[in-house]
C-alpha cells in the first residue's frame, strides 16, 4: 500500500514537473525539415542559413531545430508531426515533395503555423513560398551571350519539373537576345545531387564544343570541370567561386533569411496569415554573388542594369515574342507570360537542343 | 564523330570506369576467399573522405591515397572481426558497414565540405602523350588509372598462376577441405577481406581526388553497389570485371553525349542504359550455367567455425 502511494506521488510530481516545463517555456520553437544534408552547400545549406538568421534576429525569444536528410513521402509526414507534437509553433518544410505531408499534419495541428517551400497548395495554417529563380537565369543568359565564343552553352539539368524548364528557357531567351545564333545543349542527370554524374555531364558538354557551363544541380562539380578545361561557368545555389578561380563568372543564389525572419516575427506578434509568396530579386530571395574579376566591365554593367530593371518591373524574363523548339509562336510580341504559365512550363524555347523527358 | 570527340569519350569512359574497377577487383579477392562483404559502398565513402582529408592536411596525394587504403582496410577489418571471428551474419554485417560508412564519412568530412583541392596530376610521357588520339586515350591519365588496370592483370596472375592464389580459391570453394589440409582458413579470409577493403578505399580516393576533387556527403552515389553487381555478372573473373566496368563507364558517358546532341530518346531511358547494357553483355558472355557454377566460390557467404 505504502509502495503504491509512493508510486502515485512520483507520477503526480512527474506530471507537475512536465506542466511546469510547459509554462516556463514561452519561447517560440521554430522547426525546419531539410531534404538534403545542411552541408550540401546548396539548397538545404541556404535554408539553414535562414534558420541561423532567425536565431540571430530574435535572441532569447526563439529556439530553432532542424531535421536533415528527410526523404520526401511517408517519412516526411512522421518527422513533421513529430515537430508539431514537440511544441513547435512554426514549421518550415523546405522541399516540393513535402507538400501533401505538410497539409495532412497541418490539419491535425490547427494551432501550429506551417510554411512550405515551392509548393502550390495552401490552407488556413499552411503558407507557401518560392523564389523566382528564372530571374537569375535571365541575368546569366545575358552575360553568357556576351561572353561565349563558340556560341554553344552546356546546361547540366536535374529533374524535369517546370522550375528547371523555365530556368533553361529564361536563360536561352536572354542568351539569344545578345547572340541570336547561340545554342543551349541540355543534358539531364535525373538527380539533384550526384557529383560524379554532374561532372561527367559537364565534361560531355565541353567535349561537344560548349565553352560556358550552366547548372541546375547542387554540387560544385560542373564548375570544377569547367575550371579544369579552361571554360567558364555559373555557380548555383551558393557562391561557388572557390571551385573555379578562372572559370566562375557569378553564382545564382537563394537567400531565405529575410522571409524567414519576417514570418517568425509575424508569429511572434500574432499577425501571421497564410498566403503564397513568389519572390524574385525584389524580395531578396533570389540573389547574385559578387561578379568575378574575369567578367568584363561592360558585361557587369549590362547585368546590373537588367537586374535593376527587373526589380523595377520594367523588364520581364519572359517577354514576347517567344517561339518554342518547333518554331511555333507561344507568346506574341509585346506580351509577358503570366505566373501560372511559368509555373506549368513544359516546353523548350527555340535555341535549346535537347528534350524534356516526358 | 570527329577523332577528338571520340578520344574525349574514350578518356571520359576510362575515368568513369576506374573507381568501379578498383572496388570490384578488391571484392573479387574477398569473394574468391568465400567472404561476402556488402559494405563496399561504406568502405568507398570512408576511403573518399580520408583521402580528401589526408591530402588537404598533408598536401600530398600519395599520403591521401595511402591513408584511404588503410582506412578502407580498417573498415574491412571491423567487418572481418564481426563476420569471421564472431560469426555474425555476413549480409547483415555488410549492410551495417555501409550504413556506418555513410554516417561516419559525413562526420569526418564535415570540416572539409566546400573546400577545393587540386586534381590528382595526370602523368604525361614526353612524346607519347602528345600523339593524336592515342596520346590522350592511352598516355594522359593519372597514376590510379594505370594502377587499376595493372591490378586486373596482377589479380589474374595471382589467382591462376600462383600457389597462394590456388590456396585462396580453395578456401573459398571448400573451407572444410582447406582446413583439413591444414590451411589457416580464418587468417586467409581476414587477409582477403582486408585487401578488398583497401582497394575499395582507393576507389573512394579516386572519386574525391581525381574524378571530382572535393568532398561531398554520399558522393559515391551508389557506385559501391554497382561494383558489387559487376563482380557477380563478371562471374568473379578479372578480365570480365574489367570489361564490365568499362562497358558501364562507356555507356554512362555515351548517354550524356547523346543527350547533348539532342537525341530524341527519354533521358530516363538513357540513364537506365548503362545498367541494362552491362547486365546484358555480361549475362551473354557468361551464359554457360556450368561455368558460372564452376566460377562461383562454393562457400561464398558461409560462416566457418573450425572443428576443435
Amino acid at each position: 500500500m505504502i509502495k503504491r502511494l509512493f508510486k502515485l506521488a512520483a507520477a503526480v510530481s512527474a506530471v507537475a514537473l512536465l506542466a511546469g516545463g510547459a509554462v516556463a517555456q514561452d519561447k517560440l520553437k521554430v522547426g525546419f525539415v531539410y531534404v538534403g544534408p545542411v552541408s550540401d552547400h546548396g539548397w538545404s545549406y541556404e535554408h539553414d542559413q535562414g534558420r541561423k538568421a532567425i536565431e540571430k534576429a530574435f535572441p532569447g525569444k526563439v529556439e530553432t531545430s532542424f531535421v536533415e536528410n528527410v526523404p520526401e513521402g511517408a517519412d516526411a509526414e512522421r518527422v513533421i508531426a513529430q515537430l508539431a507534437q514537440t511544441g513547435h509553433g512554426l514549421i518550415f518544410t523546405t522541399s516540393f515533395g513535402y507538400m501533401n505531408p505538410t497539409l495532412k499534419v497541418a490539419e491535425r495541428f490547427p494551432k501550429v503555423k506551417f510554411e512550405h517551400a515551392t509548393g502550390y497548395k495552401q490552407s488556413a495554417n499552411v503558407a507557401t513560398y518560392a523564389g523566382r529563380f528564372y530571374e537569375g537565369r535571365h541575368i546569366a543568359g545575358l552575360m553568357a551571350g556576351k561572353m561565349t565564343k563558340s556560341g554553344i552553352i552546356g546546361y547540366v539539368a536535374s529533374i524535369p519539373i517546370p522550375e528547371v524548364v523555365s530556368g533553361v528557357n529564361a536563360f536561352t531567351l536572354a542568351l539569344r537576345s545578345q547572340r541570336p545564333d547561340a545554342q543551349v545543349k541540355v543534358v539531364w542527370v535525373n538527380s539533384w545531387y550526384d557529383p560524379g554524374k554532374e561532372a561527367a555531364a559537364a565534361k560531355a558538354l565541353l567535349d561537344q564544343g560548349a565553352d560556358i557551363i550552366v547548372q541546375h544541380t547542387d554540387s560544385p562539380a560542373p564548375v570544377q570541370q569547367a575550371e579544369q578545361r579552361g571554360a567558364l561557368a555559373f555557380g548555383q545555389a551558393s557562391d561557388m567561386s572557390r571551385f573555379g578561380a578562372k572559370a566562375h563568372l557569378v553564382s545564382l543564389m537563394d537567400d531565405w533569411s529575410e522571409y524567414y525572419v519576417a514570418r517568425t516575427k509575424a508569429v511572434l506578434d500574432n499577425s501571421w496569415k497564410s498566403g503564397d509568396v513568389w519572390g524574385g530579386f525584389d524580395s531578396g530571395m533570389v540573389k547574385l554573388s559578387a561578379y568575378s574579376a574575369i567578367v568584363p566591365k561592360d558585361v557587369v554593367e549590362l547585368a546590373e542594369t537588367a537586374r535593376k530593371e527587373i526589380m523595377a518591373k520594367k523588364r520581364h524574363a519572359f517577354a514576347g515574342p517567344i517561339k518554342d523548339q518547333s518554331g511555333k509562336e507561344v507568346l506574341a510580341a509585346g506580351k509577358t507570360l503570366e505566373d501560372k504559365d511559368i509555373l506549368s512550363m513544359n516546353y523548350f524555347v527555340e535555341g535549346v537542343q535537347g528534350q524534356i523527358p516526358k | 564523330m570527329s577523332v577528338d570527340l571520340l578520344a574525349a569519350v574514350v578518356t571520359a569512359m576510362t575515368l568513369a570506369a576506374t573507381p568501379l574497377l578498383l572496388a570490384a577487383i578488391g571484392e573479387v579477392v574477398t569473394e574468391k576467399a568465400g567472404v561476402l562483404n556488402l559494405g563496399v559502398e561504406g568502405m568507398m565513402l570512408i576511403g573518399a573522405v580520408v583521402a580528401f582529408a589526408a591530402t588537404s592536411l598533408s598536401g600530398s596525394a600519395s599520403v591521401g591515397i595511402l591513408s584511404a587504403a588503410l582506412a578502407g582496410a580498417a573498415m574491412a577489418l571491423l567487418f572481418a572481426v564481426l563476420a569471421l571471428t564472431l560469426l555474425a551474419n555476413q549480409v547483415a554485417t555488410g549492410l551495417a558497414l555501409t550504413i556506418l560508412g555513410i554516417g561516419l564519412s559525413a562526420l569526418i568530412g564535415k570540416p572539409f565540405v566546400g573546400t577545393p583541392l587540386p586534381r590528382l596530376p595526370q602523368l604525361s610521357i614526353p612524346g607519347l602523350s602528345d600523339l593524336p588520339f592515342v596520346g590522350p586515350v592511352l598516355f594522359g591519365h593519372d597514376a590510379l588509372v594505370y594502377f587499376s588496370v595493372a591490378a586486373v592483370f596482377g589479380l589474374w596472375w595471382f589467382l591462376e598462376k600462383t600457389r597462394w592464389g590456388l590456396i585462396l580459391r580453395a578456401v573459398g570453394e571448400s573451407h572444410d577441405s582447406a582446413h583439413a589440409i591444414g590451411y589457416p582458413v580464418i587468417a586467409i579470409r581476414y587477409g582477403a577481406t582486408v585487401f578488398g577493403g583497401a582497394l575499395a578505399g582507393i576507389a573512394g580516393a579516386y572519386l574525391s581526388l581525381a574524378y571530382t576533387p572535393m568532398w561531398a556527403e554520399n558522393m559515391t552515389a551508389g557506385r559501391g553497389w554497382i561494383a558489387l553487381a559487376l563482380v557477380v555478372f563478371a562471374t568473379w573473373r578479372p578480365f570480365r570485371t574489367l570489361a564490365g566496368a568499362y562497358i558501364f563507364g562507356g555507356v554512362t558517358i555515351a548517354q550524356l553525349h547523346l543527350q547533348g546532341h539532342g537525341f530524341d530518346v527519354p533521358s530516363q531511358f538513357l540513364s537506365m542504359l548503362p545498367y541494362l547494357a552491362t547486365v546484358l553483355v555480361l549475362a551473354l558472355i557468361s551464359r554457360d550455367a556450368t561455368r558460372i557454377r564452376l566460377n562461383t566460390p562454393a562457400c561464398l557467404g558461409q560462416p566457418f567455425k573450425p572443428a576443435q
